[in-house]
């Protein structure tokens, strides 16, 4: 692994919604194998930018280049392609409920990669053996926890082999007590190497894990740095009110 | 009162017109069966069209299931059979009933199929185009088979509505279940023949309808 080459690269990306623009211009860079985390106050854009990574919305303009692939260019009729290499996970889990939860992992794998069954299930085993739900193979979703829910969700997205990962913040739905699961299910994926872009409100987990944070506001890129800049040094004003508020709400819900 | 037993419930007329109401009430199942699988194909597909992204597939296929709902299926047969040959186009009784009650039922089966897709919350196919599924295949493997169990008991419903729609095809003289009784019936100079056929309508139709209901509670209740 090269820490020096860049796995994602947003250049001045601009999104509209009919007349409203939520993403003006955002330029950001996440080097292979850094896990980079955003944050930002509600409908500063942090979802649009995430979901345009994978174009499941469509950016206005600019350019997205992701493993060396300009992926803004790429006909629709190839998005699918390039998805895979593009795991995506989402604050409500959305696994298919009609399936077990192994079922749920090897779906995408045969239909999607053409993996040949047995090799799809041994890699989907793997898997949740990665995220410590191997024993919950054959339950269906709705038997599990949210935490649980979410890890299945991860290693669904993780038995594609993508070169990046994007979470849009994976522990809001879920009850405190069950955090830490998803979070340490992170943090083993850090170690491994993994490129990951990160929307989430868990300040603390930022300032430990995230190699950098970036800071959205009104469609644009304010402030970024390392968590120790970001948290402990902050430059502008809006950052500076905005962690006042949400270490505030922290406190009050501690 | 021996007199209305005689009319109504004669068991030696019953078991004469017995091996005719038979037939006809396999001609019934056969129209039932034939109906239904166009219906539930047919309707898939208009119900896809209705969703598609082409806003004037969309929009025809709209049109469509509307205007096939509205129209009153008795009125729908006797145009497509005795309408139709005015311009040119002729069919078999056999062919008009399943041209005309397909019409008809697709229209429904399409709604009820659109009802089912759009119940499916937009977070399941953003979940499978994110894993690099097509349309086609988020749709076949995710959504209709969580919308199909959704509208289950519309779907059953809708069938029994397919089984007492066939019994207007007597009026184009196909010799289904109703056909053959009232035919008994004349023959006979006796109601029996038909109060066997209501019998027979029922034992088909009695155990569909208890399982919708079920069904509708089970919904319920989960
Ligand atoms: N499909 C859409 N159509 C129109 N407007 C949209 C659409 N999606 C998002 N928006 C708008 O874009 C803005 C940014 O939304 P976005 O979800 O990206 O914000 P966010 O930073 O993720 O907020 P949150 O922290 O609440 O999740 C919001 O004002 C939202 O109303
Ligand atoms: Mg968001």
């Amino acid at each position: 692994m090269n820490a020096d080459r860049t796995m994602l690269e947003i250049t001045a990306l601009e999104k509209r919604f009919d007349q409203t623009e939520v993403l003006k211009n955002i330029d950001l860079r996440v080097r292979e194998g850094e896990m980079v985390f955003v944050i930002g106050p509600s409908g500063s854009g942090k979802s649009t930018m995430l979901r345009c990574c994978n174009r499941l919305e469509e950016p206005t303009s600019g350019a997205i280049m992701i493993d060396g692939q300009r992926i803004t260019d790429i006909p629709r009729r190839d998005l699918d392609r390039m998805r895979l290499k593009v795991g995506m996970v989402f604050q409500g889990f959305h696994l298919y409920p009609h399936m077990s939860v192994v079922k749920n992992v090897m779906l995408a794998q045969t239909k999607a990669l053409k993996r040949p069954a047995a090799e799809a299930e041994a890699r989907a085993l793997e898997m949740l053996d990665q995220v410590g739900l191997r024993h919950k193979a054959d339950a269906m979703p709705n038997e599990l926890s949210g935490g649980q829910q979410q890890r299945v969700a991860i290693a669904r997205a993780l038995a594609l082999d993508p070169k990046v990962m994007l979470f849009d913040e994976p522990t809001s739905a879920l009850d405190p007590e069950l955090v830490g699961s998803v979070l340490k299910v992170m943090k083993d994926l850090r170690a491994k190497g993994m490129t990951m872009l990160v929307v989430s409100h868990e300040m603390a987990f930022a300032r430990e894990a995230a190699d950098r944070v970036i800071f959205m506001d009104g469609g644009y890129v304010v402030e970024q740095g390392t968590p120790d800049e970001v948290f402990g040094n902050p430059k502008s004003d809006r950052l500076k009110s905005f962690l006042a508020r949400v270490l505030n709400t922290d406190e009050d819900a501690a | 009162m021996d007199a209305f037993l005689n009319t109504f419930f004669n068991f030696e007329i019953m078991a004469q017109a017995l091996p005719l109401l038979l037939k006809g009430a396999f001609m019934t199942l056969k129209l039932c069966s034939v109906v239904i699988l166009c219906g539930l194909i047919g309707g898939l597909g208009l119900a896809l069209a209705a969703l598609s992204p082409n806003k004037l597939l969309k929009w025809v296929s709209v049109v469509w299931i509307d205007f096939f709902r509205a129209f009153p299926p008795l009125v729908l047969l006797v145009f497509v059979y005795s309408g139709l040959p005015f311009a040119g186009i002729k069919m078999s009784p056999f062919m008009a009933v399943v041209v005309a009650f397909f019409l008809n039922n697709s229209a429904y089966f399409a709604e009820v199929f659109r009802a089912g897709i759009k119940s499916i919350p937009r977070g399941q196919s953003e979940a499978a185009r994110a894993t690099g599924l097509s349309t086609a295949q988020a749709m076949f493997h995710v959504i209709l088979p969580q919308a199909v169990r959704n509208v289950l008991p519309d779907l059953l419903s809708n069938t029994v509505e397919v089984v007492k729609l066939t019994s207007l095809a007597s009026v184009v003289s196909l010799s289904e279940l109703l056909y053959s009784a009232n035919m008994a019936r004349s023959v006979t100079y006796n109601a029996s023949p038909l109060v066997l056929a209501a019998g027979l309508y029922l034992l088909v139709l009695w155990p569909l309808v208890r399982v919708t209901s079920r069904y509708q509670r089970g919904l319920a209740v989960n």
